[in-house]
């Protein structure tokens, strides 16, 4: 009737244990492929490269183990940034300031979209959806065009980072990322609001029920994703010194399908920052494997990925279906007496 | 908290303080329907206190009623003499009422620690202190005579265990009341006892439990008092000694002994009739025993027990609803595969299910539509009834079963109770079934409707039909029925026919104590 | 009483969507006069009229499998990525093959992008939105992979005529898409098809124990959505006598759930109305076309739909549907 908890321990971190092994292997295949591949150089432009998708992961990560999900989020990146070259270069904020103006908008969407999940009961997906097109909109009717990002601290920011040798350089993007993962990690494992998602994406009228105020931690969850969204804006445009309404199209795909390869349940209740973390760099690993390849095309990063969400995908309802089998119990004619 | 509460003395005596839960008074209705009905109930400290009755005798509404998660139109509710008003199952925490319910309402993706801390954690600078909890649910689960890896997550543990820890959770939450809600409906022999020494540990620290549940042997065993609810009223409330098994068992059923029994002579056409279907040694692994039952046509085979007694389990089995994992199906020549409803449907089953709304009725579609749902799935989609066919057995049997308002066009979940079931009834009906079974026909309906399909039951088997029907209503049971199979603890107990069939001999197979625990393994 | 409130809900009444049509076209009309106007050049009509059927083709035919899959409770986020897919199909084909030949290899692309759809929903049950999810990530790479990467072109004037011939004087994807409405309907409504996919979708369990396949009608649903963003993709290809699998089709997925919203199907299953799924989708796009003909910045059009998703979103809430509706009972949660 019941498994040894030993063992449900490991069947919890077995999805995580996969993409560390997936990673691993990913990592030799390409080091045996290409000599220079693996040099601690590649590994940080990995970083670098990919910080704006690692920090949206792992917002992504808290609403999918809360039982949700976040469509917005490539739109928010694109419309931070088109903010932040307007109000930077246009509209003469200084770069600090902008950048916190839009992070207290980027809260504000995503408490709005938080309520309206909550307090209306509509399907996340739906809702985010809207405000995919809305925060997308939004930025196209700010500008259409390209804005290059001129300010000092830009340029300062880029230039900043710490040298680790054979020309490795951990830049302040990919400082920023480490440092989300990092509080990602601290704040779903080791906070009672981190509990309180699991919680959510297990049982929702449970944790009602244990007196965990439901909707505060939903408005919460979607407030965070959105500000990590803004956040990845930020480094976004550092990244790329401009703004640009068509920019990160398509990044909240590439974020969902991190977090399910990185182990975590699509319909909610386990998972791991970590998991979604190393899922980007699985993400980037394929993408610099097809850039060293230089005959390979980049469609074989979509199929590659698709290929690894199905897998992921079929592994966790394989193990899922084999957890609750043998728990099945008799459904007994217990209707309450109310109508 | 070892130290036992001055107050906890020995339940069933007299006790001058105030009692631990005063309910005075309390009603609630439902859009006309009365749940509740002027209910009077106490809980006095350190006693359990079984809480019975059939379905729809408004157990979950006092339950509710009484944690704020309904709201009642009248009454009062007093905890040790102070007068209490909760809003919410959460403000009934507060106030030190407690709730376990049967699907154990925990996080089950949660460590064993984090659900029995959720929410008031230990923290250090924010940060949840995990070995101190870890600490403190050893401690505390301890005390309930469980050592368990608390850092695993709570689904990988059984379910009597997440009881315990979902009392253990309410406990330390300072509960006083704690209301257990069929608890045990899902443990095994060994995992009842194991709850039990709990709730006798909890009660000798003057904690009041009040205990739902279906089995009676289990409310004579851990139980001190018993109050027994019927129809929204209390039916009554005395001391376990005081109340034989018969007579709770009367109390529940509402029965006076009336001594009408079987109207129809023994052995009727059903020695001749060959079988419609034969089962032999069906059964589910911890869901139904394996039982025989042999349906003939013109014949109806009535199931009687307590709520939860396995009548439902059996039914399901018999259309395929669950699939059985033991013994043979027969129908006509040889054996069958009865492993879904299609299936069952092919050898011309049909099937009214208990719980109306959530398995029969599509509430949002019309009565005709509802009506042909049944037919039109056993042709298939490619032979779709004409709409003027479909228009044709509506009006048919909204004419013939009385379904009011008559208007074939109305979405179904807008009808009373008692004419959706006529309109479920229709659906089979409409299939003209060889077997039609029926769950509960009569539940939730008006008295009218009540005698209406009582002789529909009895005119479709003097058409030939043959019928298995579950029933609360022993004496509407034993007025059409040629068999009654008696369940008990999820096992067919008894098989009365003929001149056997009477109220007094149901009540008295279903109240008689078991030789053995018959629960499931 | 209550039946008021409940006829407001069913799809089949269809008057505030006809009506919504309505009013967009008369906005159009008012910032644009010659809106209405229709002309005869070549066998062939020209309009802004019929310039929004023609470019409403596409999402019209996803909607017209998409409302099927939502009334099943399901959703099929793939439709985008199987136009691309069977776009590029058709395209390399076009020149080296003769049409029924194209067209047999796309629509069966497209058949089997649904059958694999239908199979993870139906079979190994994984929720419709992560299932087709899969799909949606993995086609445009697919796509990508037949057409090697390129903007693949072609000029059979077969398969163009598809794109950009008339029949009629109606441009063919508008009776392309008329046809695949008609032969839905037949399917659907002309069998008990109709009856099954409202029952399964209204009450998964009551459908199953009254004897319905719901798994195979569900594995036949997804493979007509399919179907139709085969055909979708198609016209898509013929239109521009090319195949672009970065672009073709992309976020129309949400264009034809979006179509499906406003044509009143609940994203919750149950009733459903095809031809208000492709109102729907005309909605959207006289929209589109409207605020190109205004002279607002065609990035307008997001803001603008947002705004449309949330308000048709909040009439169906089951929050709001409870208070404005009365309705005696609650809508199941997916």
């Amino acid at each position: 009737m019941k498994r040894s908890p030993a063992a449900s321990l490991l069947a919890r971190l077995m999805p995580v244990l996969a993409t560390t092994a997936v990673f691993i292997a990913g990592f030799l295949i390409c080091s045996a492929a290409y000599p220079n591949f693996a040099s601690l150089r590649v590994v940080m432009n990995l970083l670098t490269d990919n910080a704006f998708l690692g920090i949206v992961a792992v917002g992504m990560t808290f609403v999918i183990i809360s039982g949700g999900i976040d469509l917005s989020v490539g739109s928010v990146i694109g419309f931070t940034t088109v903010f932040l070259a307007l109000a930077i270069e246009r509209w003469g904020f200084p770069p600090l300031l902008a950048f916190l103006v839009i992070l207290a908008v980027c809260a504000i969407f995503g408490a709005a979209m938080g309520a309206v999940i909550q307090y209306f009961e509509l399907p996340p997906f739906i809702v985010t959806l809207a405000g995919m097109f809305l925060a997308r909109g939004v930025s196209f009717l700010l500008s259409t065009e390209s804005i290059p990002i001129t300010a000092d601290l830009y340029s300062h920011l880029a230039d900043h980072a710490v040298r680790l040798g054979g020309g490795a350089r951990l830049t302040v993007p990919a400082m920023i990322m480490l440092a989300v993962v990092l509080g990602g990690m601290v704040l779903l494992h080791l906070t009672r609001f981190g509990a309180n998602v699991y919680a959510l994406g297990g049982s929702r009228t449970a944790t009602g029920l244990m007196g965990i105020n439901v909707p505060r931690t939903t408005v919460a969850i979607y407030t965070l994703s959105s500000v990590l969204a803004g956040l990845a804006g930020i480094v976004f445009s550092l990244y790329t010194s401009s703004g640009y309404s068509l920019s990160a199209v398509g990044v909240e795909l590439d974020a969902i399908a991190a977090v399910v390869i990185g182990g975590t349940l699509l319909s909610g209740g386990y998972g791991f920052v970590f998991g979604s973390f190393l899922g980007v760099l699985i993400q980037g690993l394929i993408q610099t494997y097809i850039s060293f390849d230089g005959s390979l095309s980049s469609w074989w990063a979509k199929i590659a990925t698709g290929l690894l969400l199905f897998a992921f995908i079929a592994f966790q309802q394989l193990t899922l279906h084999l957890a609750r089998r043998p728990r099945r119990r008799p459904r007994l004619a217990t209707a309450g007496a109310a109508p | 908290m070892q130290s036992p509460d001055p107050l906890a003395a020995p339940a069933a005596t007299a006790d001058p303080s105030p009692p631990l839960l005063d309910v005075a008074g309390f009603s609630k209705s439902f859009a006309g329907f009365v749940a509740l009905d002027g209910v009077n109930f106490t809980l006095r400290h350190g006693e359990i206190h079984a809480l019975l009755g059939e379905n729809g005798a408004g157990k979950s509404t006092l339950i509710k009623a009484m944690t704020g998660v309904v709201q009642r139109d009248g009454g009062t509710l007093h905890l040790e003499g102070e007068e209490i008003a909760p809003r919410s199952a959460a403000e009934a925490l507060k106030a030190g009422i407690a709730t376990v319910y049967q699907e154990v309402n925990l996080a089950p993706n949660l460590s064993v620690a984090q659900n029995l801390f959720l929410g008031r954690q230990p923290t250090r600078f924010g940060l949840v202190r995990e070995r101190e909890m870890r600490r403190r649910a050893e401690a505390l689960l301890y005390e309930f005579g469980l050592a368990i890896d608390v850092g695993a997550p709570l689904e990988s543990y059984s379910v009597a265990i997440q009881h315990i820890v979902a009392i253990a959770r309410a406990v330390d939450q300072s509960a006083r009341v704690l209301i257990l809600d069929e608890p045990t409906a899902s443990l095994d022999a060994h995992e009842v006892e194991v709850l039990f020494a709990v709730m006798r540990q909890l009660t000798a620290r003057g904690i009041g439990i009040v205990f739902v549940t279906h089995f009676l042997d289990q409310v004579y065993a851990v139980c001190d008092r018993i109050t027994v609810l019927r129809n929204g009223r209390l039916a009554g409330t005395a001391p376990i000694a005081a109340l034989p098994r018969i007579e709770l068992v009367k109390l529940m059923l509402g029965r006076e002994l009336s001594r009408a029994t079987s109207a129809r002579p023994m052995a009727s056409a059903a020695s001749v009739e060959p079988p419609v279907a034969v089962f032999e040694g069906y059964g589910k692994a911890g869901y139904v025993a394996p039982f025989d039952l042999s349906l003939h046509a013109g014949h109806v085979v009535g199931l009687a027990g307590l709520l939860g007694s396995g009548r439902t389990e059996t039914v399901r089995l018999v259309f395929g609803a669950e699939k059985a994992d033991c013994g043979t199906a027969r129908a006509g020549e040889g054996a069958v595969a009865v492993g879904s409803p299609r299936e069952a449907m092919r050898l011309g089953f049909g099937y009214c299910p208990e719980e109306r709304k959530t398995e029969g009725i599509v509430a949002e579609l019309s009565v005709r539509e509802n009506i042909v749902l049944a037919l039109q799935a056993r042709r298939g989609p490619l032979r779709p009834l004409s709409r003027r066919e479909q228009d044709e057995i509506a009006a048919k049997f909204i004419r013939l079963l009385d379904i009011r308002p008559p208007d074939p066009s109305r979405p179904i979940g807008l009808l009373s109770g008692g004419n959706q079931q006529k309109a479920l009834l229709a659906r089979w009906l409409a299939t003209v079934p060889r077997l039609l079974i029926l769950d509960e026909p009569t539940r939730g309906i008006d008295v009218g409707a009540h005698a209406e399909i009582i002789k529909l039951i009895r005119d479709l088997c003097a058409e030939g039909m043959a019928m298995l029907v579950v029933s609360s209503e022993l004496e509407e049971l034993v007025t059409y029925a040629d068999e009654v199979v008696v369940l008990r603890d999820r096992a067919h107990v008894a098989r009365l026919r003929g001149e056997e069939i009477s109220v007094p001999s149901i009540l008295a197979a279903i109240a008689e104590a078991p030789a053995s625990a018959a629960l499931p393994a | 009483m209550r039946v008021n409130g409940l006829a407001r809900r069913l799809p089949s009444i269809g008057t505030s969507q006809i009506v919504a049509l309505l009013v967009i076209l008369a906005a159009n009309w008012i910032v644009s006069p010659q809106f209405f106007d229709i002309r005869m050049q070549d066998g062939r009509l020209f309009g802004s009229l019929i310039d929004v059927l023609n470019r409403g083709a596409p999402v019209a035919l996803l909607s017209i499998g998409m409302v099927l899959v939502i009334a099943m409770r399901g959703i099929d986020l793939s439709v985008g990525a199987v136009m691309a897919i069977c776009g590029a199909i058709a395209a390399s084909l076009a020149d080296s093959h003769a049409l029924p030949v194209v067209l047999a290899a796309a629509l069966g692309a497209g058949l089997a992008c649904g059958l694999w759809n239908g199979f993870l929903v139906a079979v190994l049950g994984i929720q419709p939105i992560v299932a087709t999810l899969i799909l949606m990530v993995a086609g445009r790479g697919i796509a990508q992979l037949i057409t090697e990467g390129r903007i693949v072109t072609f000029t059979s004037p077969d398969l163009a005529f598809l794109g950009g011939g008339s029949v009629l004087g109606l441009p063919t994807p508008v009776v392309l898409t008329l046809g695949m409405l008609v032969l839905t309907l037949l399917i659907v409504r002309g069998t008990a098809l109709c009856l099954m996919i409202e029952a399964t979708g209204g009450n998964p369990r009551a459908a199953a124990l009254a004897g319905i396949g719901t798994k195979l009608i569900t594995v036949a649903v997804y493979m007509w959505s399919g179907l139709c963003a085969a055909l979708a993709g198609i016209v898509a290809s013929a239109d521009i006598l090319g195949a672009d699998a970065n672009n073709a089709g992309l976020w129309l997925e949400l264009d034809a759930i979006l179509a499906v919203v406003i044509g009143g199907t609940s994203l919750f299953g149950g009733r459903f109305s095809i031809i208000l799924a492709v109102v729907g989708a005309l909605i959207i796009q006289a929209m589109n076309t409207g605020i190109l003909l205004s002279g607002f910045p065609p990035e307008t059009n997001l803001v603008v739909k947002a705004v449309v998703v949330l308000t048709v979103l909040l009439a169906q809430s089951p929050r709001l549907g409870g208070y404005f509706a009365g309705l005696p009972f609650n809508r199941p949660k997916p």
